[in-house]
């Protein structure tokens, strides 16, 4: 029973910054951009997530949430900025979405690495890592100790940090946005069928920049969270290559999920508890790389009978991909 | 008091290029009336149209809604005076339900309610006597209720003038009744419908007067009451132009091909070919005339194996081997090239069938037969060669033979594209709208290749536009109307208006089909 749990509580950590890759790609993908750079910019929102409060701590600040504050624009903004230049090549320029993005995810993991290698050379400790103070906040519970204590559901409700519910959050605006509202159906229409929303009066390159730039933000969350997070990584401190295929993943769920904000929590959940089901319940014959494969493995399996049901609600924004040229003489 | 019209064009031109599309037109549409604009194809009433709906800006001429000089430069600003048009493509979201399609874009104050939206989508349903379940997705939808959807996403808006580009064209008769209801229903409300159209019996169901265009001019506006069909096709086909193409006697003609009782279906199971039957001859020009998707397209591709056949048969005599007649229905279309058949079908973006845009000439001439010749090495050589001589023969301008054929010009585009056709050395040729958007002297070198090709006793099949040029170059003229055959007639003596009227109205058959 303890074993469940810890191994439950230990799948909501892992799923958290799939859930922030998976909203930021899904938003991004609703409005008709395929941006495969999802791993750059996690890395891009990872290292500026984390260079941020070292810098402030470097020049004698010592309150971790002005650092906490810090670490989440600088993520936001560095991933956004990514996002940014795939828009200008891909909606302005009509770049092919697939190159632009697999070349932006080549670019971030390059910069992530190499700022996080040149910070940490020349740091005398060999590292690039905030204090424990700034640590601490981004691992420990929200919630005050009477709630963490209840039996079993202390744990697996009330235990984590900041950043799950803020993903939980997240996806539960994106779910009303898109399916509630007058912005969330032009979106939807963008991605759908660009020439139907011009015709309309809707702005498609308004919407599919500001869908690209605000999901690649968010995917950046995702990346700060692994750099930050000690039961994903070190915590605290850059790793090389610390992102380890988690963008990837992402897109991947965004196929598992069929593109639904409210599959996409359940689903980042079970692929985060796939993730690292091998620490919990390990079969002693199963080598632990199989239990890496495994996630890609069920959605190239969802992938095959999602195009086999033909259910027309369940498909992938119809535009998805295809950049927009409004029809002329 | 007089009534201001609801709309008025006074002496509207434009010109895309060098093609005049509408020249000094005027027109008028009252309130409570249905006013049919009537026209061939390309007689610039679509184009007209959408000046009023904001796509297009007019280069002269003025616009006047309820009596006020307008300038309508978007969709929006055409709603906004309260004209909407319901386009011949559809443009809707296919995974939203109807209400979402019909608001889609408004920026409305205040909550996002549905149930609201649903309400009033129903009353407007029920006060114009539509039938539509507001929360029906469109990709669950038939033809005839998208288009109630467009309709109602334009009344939804506001609209009082509403145009409506073919809206017939898709639906079936019964469908095309209830539209008609519906359209008397608005009319009575005090509407202003202007309906696009060159079915002639739609005109005199629906319509209180019918303005007349042709090739960009305006003819004129009658009472529908005061007339009848056989002058609105005079009016609409014109005069014959004599343009001098050649018309050599056909040289000991042989039954080619007999097509008998073919019907074809399309995607959704409608008829796009229904009972036709005809022969084409070798050594004679075989014309097809009809209105723009009366079934040319289904014909052709029918015959060369790319459409399947619902029923009926396809009956082919290769010359080598005059004995022999082969049934060509159900087998592959590279059999059938290998017999001797070959199409030449130049779709309304050109390059979209036959050729491929980025690559060369040599390419292009080798796609139809890359199953001959080396098999992982093929042999270019032959094909260079063939490419140089097009090229040469038919005066082609191209950089070099390896440009990719999209960066030249139209017309040297259907050169290629004809000129590897002729090369295979077929029996029969089919060049569906060879010459679209050709200038006058690259039409003619086609002209002279299909004569050419007619001397060597091949049986060419013409699929063209232009009633003019049928009516010089060929033989015998096939005229479809709705996917059926509305006559046969000879080249030779019928008139344009004859042609005119088949095309618009399934008559007597004339029978000129075979010796």
């Amino acid at each position: 029973m303890n074993n469940l749990i810890n191994f439950l509580t230990a799948g909501i950590l892992a799923a958290a910054p799939l859930l922030f890759g998976v909203l930021g790609e899904l938003l991004t993908e609703k409005s008709g951009s395929l941006n495969l750079g999802v791993e750059g910019m996690m890395f891009m929102g990872g290292i500026a997530g984390i260079m941020g409060p070292y810098y402030y701590e470097k020049a004698g600040g010592t309150n971790p949430y002005v650092a906490l504050v810090i670490a989440l624009v600088c993520a936001l903004v560095c991933a956004g900025l990514g996002a940014l230049v795939f828009s200008v090549l891909t909606i302005t320029l009509r770049a092919n979405q697939n190159v632009t993005g697999l070349a932006l995810t080549m670019f971030g993991t390059g910069f992530g690495n190499y700022f996080g290698e040149a910070i940490g050379h020349a740091d005398p400790s060999g590292f690039l890592s905030v204090s424990a103070s700034v640590k601490s906040l981004f691992n420990s519970p929200v919630f005050p100790d009477p709630l963490v204590n209840l039996p079993v559901v202390g744990k697996l409700l009330f235990s984590h940090n900041f950043m799950v519910y803020l993903a939980v959050i997240l996806a539960m605006i994106l779910a009303y946005v898109l399916g509630r509202t007058r912005t969330g159906l032009n979106l939807r229409s963008v991605g759908e069928s660009p020439a139907t929303a011009d015709a309309a009066g809707i702005s498609v390159t308004k919407y599919r920049y500001l869908a690209a730039v605000i999901g690649g933000a968010i995917t950046g969350l995702g990346g700060l969270y692994l750099v930050m997070n000690a039961a994903a990584g070190v915590g605290g401190a850059w790793v090389h290559g610390c992102i380890d295929g988690y963008g990837w993943l992402a897109v991947a769920l965004v196929i598992f999920a069929v593109w639904s904000p409210t599959r996409a929590l359940w689903c980042s959940l079970i692929f985060g508890g796939l993730a690292c089901m091998r620490y919990y319940y390990p079969i002693s014959f199963i080598p632990a790389s199989i239990y890496d494969i495994v996630p890609y493995i069920v959605t190239a399996v969802v992938l095959v009978f999602v195009s086999l049901k033909h259910s027309r609600s369940n498909q992938p924004p119809e535009s998805l991909g295809l950049s927009y040229f409004r029809e002329e003489r | 008091m007089q009534s201001v019209n609801a709309v008025e064009l006074r002496n509207v031109t434009k010109t895309f290029g060098s093609v005049v599309a509408n020249n000094n037109v005027s027109l008028s549409i009252k309130k409570g009336e249905i006013l049919a604009l009537l026209g061939e194809n390309g007689s610039g009433k679509t184009t007209l149209m959408n000046m009023l709906a904001g796509i297009y800006f007019p280069d002269n001429g003025q616009i006047l809604v309820d009596g006020k000089e307008a300038a309508i430069r978007s969709p929006k600003d055409a709603l906004d005076l309260k004209i909407g048009m319901i386009h011949q493509h559809f443009k809707l979201v296919d995974v939203f339900t109807a209400a979402e399609n019909i608001v889609l874009g408004l920026k409305e104050k205040g909550k996002f309610d549905r149930k609201a939206i649903s309400r009033q989508i129903r009353e407007i349903s029920a006060r114009y006597g539509f039938d539509l379940d507001p929360d029906k997705k469109i990709y669950d939808m038939a033809v005839s209720e998208k288009q109630t959807v467009e309709i109602i996403k334009v009344l939804y808006r506001g609209a009082d003038i509403l145009i409506l580009d073919e809206p017939t064209a898709v639906l079936t008769p019964q469908e095309t009744e209830k539209l008609f209801a519906v359209l008397r229903n608005m009319k009575a409300d005090g509407k202003a419908i202007v309906i696009i159209t060159h079915k002639l019996n739609e005109v005199m169901a629906i319509s209180d007067r019918v303005s007349i265009l042709r090739k960009g001019e305006y003819i004129d506006t009658v009472e529908t009451r005061t007339t009848n069909s056989q002058a609105l096709t005079d009016m609409m086909v014109g005069r014959a132009v004599t343009l001098n193409i050649d018309r050599p006697q056909p040289e000991n003609p042989q039954r080619r091909l007999v097509v008998k009782d073919l019907t074809c279906l399309d995607g959704q199971g409608v008829k796009v070919l229904d009972g036709v039957s005809f022969s084409a001859m070798g050594g004679e020009i075989l014309g097809i005339a009809g209105i723009a998707g009366s079934g040319q397209k289904e014909l052709c591709e029918a015959i060369a194996g790319l459409h399947p056949v619902s029923s009926g048969q396809i009956l082919y005599s290769n010359p080598r081997d005059p004995d022999q007649v082969e049934s060509l229905v159900g087998r592959s279309p590279m059999e059938i090239r290998n017999l001797g058949v070959s199409l030449a079908f130049v779709p309304e973006d050109r390059l979209g069938m036959g050729l491929v845009g980025s690559m060369g000439m040599t390419g292009n001439m080798m796609l139809k037969s890359y199953d001959r010749g080396g098999r992982f090495f093929p042999d270019t050589k032959p094909f260079r060669t063939l490419a140089e001589e097009i090229r040469e023969k038919l005066e082609v301008v191209t950089p070099s033979i390896n440009t990719p054929v999209r960066k030249l010009s139209g017309g040297n585009v259907q050169k290629v594209l004809v000129g590897r056709e002729i090369a295979s050395a077929p029996a029969l040729l089919m060049a569906a709208y060879p010459v679209r958007g050709l200038d006058i002297n690259a039409s003619y070198t086609i002209y002279r290749l299909l004569n050419e090709q007619k001397a060597k006793g091949v049986a060419v099949i013409y699929v063209g536009e232009d009633l003019d040029v049928l009516l010089e170059l060929c033989d015998r003229i096939l005229v479809l109307c709705g996917g059926k055959v509305s006559g046969i007639a000879d080249g030779r003596t019928v008139t344009k208006e004859e042609i005119g009227l088949m095309m618009t109205q399934v008559g007597e058959v004339r029978d000129h089909d075979g010796t």
